[in-house]
């Protein structure tokens, strides 16, 4: 160590007792806080493999008795020893969509509104009470679904559809009116994944740079022909990635959903007719699963829906990720 | 090569832009202002729209809860279908424990993968559990359930707050993992420096001057994830499985606040009802507590991570 590495300390005296900085730490403390690192950022991949390994595992036995039939066949006999989950895999993936084509909208909007056109001191409470929606438990929008918005929309939003907007006999809206139905739980997921498709879709906003906004406005643009034409399609893939990142939690949601939809085993053209969601089906038949078989088929089905997330999971993040990264 | 064509690609937009902003001179401008104003307006009503249910929700849960959250509520276990009255005691003390299991064992793990992901920015092995990390936060918790239930519960043939509480452990290690590198990621580098100019070793420095730093944010990260996971049912209907007496062992099946309000509400009694809404409004108010106490400490806090 020569005097001028730290000019403003002064000259610096070889002191045996302080050791250099080792940016590599090769003492034995170091090599052991690196390698309990490490094995608790193992924990993350090996949890991963042992939940793919056992819901594979354990619904392998249905899997293989029924084959690809599994996810097409409509038939579902615990009594019979038949299993089919067509109507659960049918059934996720409406009330899936059915909630992205109510919340992306909305939640665009609150997005644009919040990062562009709210003053600031109507900002942080609204944002503020857009987050708490995805603070609220699933089981009490459950609650709130069941014994409120169902009522509701047996009452009023049905009847008003078939009797004033005479669409009763368009097989979308066709069928006794029960109130619990696809509709139903289409509408609470959309309540429950609108914070987060907001919430992506502002931090988007916030990467797209000024100069952007800057140039359309200098160009003569109206603030919405600025947002429209500059702001939202420099956004758009991590938009995108924030609506599929909605649509994962939407598969995967499970109380809300099984509480509202009415849990029947059938493929119905009708909305407002009651269905069935891969998730609801293990919530509610797993505990009372008797034989193994249907233990095993249901095991199947979190299976089907661990690699369906999975997928939706990872293009969402890729989507979002790109976006942001183009922005800085 | 990229940044040159998107760099084109831009460029060829803007221009077109403009002609079309040209062409569109021939129309009134009022129009357009008008259209303007109009969309405008529409974001600010998809904000009132979006915030309709919250308050619906909190309006419905004060007027149908609040009446019978009591004393008894708080002291007493349920009475059996029929009569009315009981509380949800042996519930609410079954979240806590569940919850403490969970905590006991994710957060742990979590802030030390957080620090491994903060300390090993680049690495593969970071690089791919960081990935793998945002993977486990989307799957559903129902998989998690049926996951604890194969792994701990279809061994012993029985079921257990242990097993309720492991499930929600794999829900709150990505959760607190990926706090915890935020968090240590905006610690100056110069401190970690100034503390190995020190003489410090690594590990001292890491534990005792990066984390301690960054200890109210991830104080913060790991409140919100307790607050996301105590509201959770699913992955303990077929692990905690639900217990209408006292329970507080952790090798038997446990009462859980969330599980006790999915079971009346699909009740077909108004006095179970009564008890659901209350026992929503408890849980509501739990989470929401949990929330702000996160909030109040990365603001008390001196350290990084405040506004």
């Amino acid at each position: 160590m020569s005097e001028d590495v730290a000019p403003f300390v002064g000259p610096i005296r070889a002191t045996p007792a302080i050791a250099p900085p080792q940016i590599e730490g090769t003492s034995f403390g170091d090599r052991l806080y690196r390698w309990a690192t490490t094995g608790f950022a193992l924990v993350i991949p090996g949890l991963l493999l042992l939940i793919a390994w056992e819901v594979i595992h354990a619904g392998w036995p249905a899997l293989s008795k029924f084959g690809f039939s599994f996810f097409t066949s409509s038939d579902w006999d615990a009594v019979k020893g038949n299993f089919g989950a067509a109507p659960a895999v049918y059934g996720t993936i409406v009330s899936s969509l059915l909630a992205l084509l109510l919340a992306t909208p909305l939640a665009v909007g609150v997005a644009i509104f919040l990062s562009e056109f709210a003053p600031s001191w109507i900002r942080s409470p609204v944002a503020f009470l857009v987050d708490l929606l995805a603070a609220i438990p699933s089981v009490v929008y459950g609650l709130w679904g069941v014994l409120v918005m169902v009522p509701f929309i047996r009452e009023h939003v049905m009847p008003f559809v078939k009797d004033t907007l005479h669409l009763g006999d368009f097989p979308f809206f066709s069928g006794a009116a029960y109130g619990p139905s696809m509709f139903a739980a289409g509408c609470i997921l959309a309540i429950m994944i609108l914070p987060y498709i907001s919430a992506v879709t502002r931090e988007v906003l916030r990467a797209v740079p000024r100069s952007q906004r800057e140039a359309a406005l200098a160009l003569g643009a109206t603030r919405w022909e600025m947002i429209w034409d500059a702001v939202l399609p420099y956004a758009r893939s991590g938009i995108v990635g924030g609506v599929i990142l909605g649509l994962g939690r939407a598969l995967g949601e499970t109380m809300a959903v099984t509480m509202v939809i009415g849990n029947r085993h059938e493929i119905s053209a009708s909305i407002f007719q009651p269905a069935y969601t891969m998730a609801s089906l293990i919530a509610n038949e797993f505990a009372e699963a008797t034989n193994d078989l249907h233990v095993s088929s249901l095991m199947a089905v979190g299976a089907g829906l661990f690699v369906v997330t999975i997928i939706v999971n990872v293009i969402a993040r890729w989507l979002v990720w790109r976006t942001a990264r183009s922005g800085t | 090569m990229t940044t040159q064509s998107f760099t084109a690609q831009r460029r060829a937009t803007w221009r077109s832009y403009r002609d079309q902003l040209a062409a569109s001179t021939a129309r009134t401008l009022n129009r357009r202002r008008a259209v303007s104003q109009i969309m405008i307006a529409l974001t600010f009503v998809a904000a009132l729209v979006a915030i309709l249910p919250l308050l619906l929700i909190l309006w419905h849960l004060i007027r149908q809860g609040a009446g019978s959250v009591g004393w008894a509520f708080f002291t007493h276990i349920p009475k059996p279908a029929g009569e009315s009255g009981g509380g949800m005691a042996n519930a609410i003390v079954g979240t806590g424990i569940i919850v403490a299991i969970a905590s006991a064992i994710g957060l742990p793990v979590g802030i030390f993968a957080g620090l491994y992901l903060a300390e090993q920015r680049t690495a593969r092995l970071a690089t791919t559990v960081r990935f793998l990390s945002d993977v486990l936060n989307g799957l559903p918790s129902i998989v998690l359930g049926i996951f604890a239930w194969g792994m701990l519960v279809r061994p012993f043939k029985h079921y257990s707050a242990l097993a309720g509480g492991m499930a929600l452990a794999a829900m709150m290690i990505p959760l607190v993992t990926r706090a915890t590198e935020e968090m240590i990621r905006l610690v100056p580098v110069s401190m970690r420096e100034a503390a190995l100019a020190l003489g410090y070793t690594n590990w001292r420095t890491s534990l005792s001057i990066v984390l301690r730093t960054a200890l109210p944010g991830i104080v913060t990260g790991a409140l919100i994830a307790v607050a996301r996971i105590a509201g959770e049912t699913a992955p303990l209907i077929f692990t905690a499985f639900g217990n209408s007496f006292w329970s507080v062992s952790p090798t038997q099946p446990i009462a859980a606040l969330p599980m006790q309000i999915y079971n009346y509400a699909t009740s077909p009694y108004d006095d179970w009802h009564a008890q659901a809404w209350a026992g929503a409004l408890v849980l509501l108010g739990l989470v929401l507590v949990i929330s702000l106490a996160a909030r109040f400490a990365t603001r008390s806090g001196a350290g990084i991570g405040s506004d």
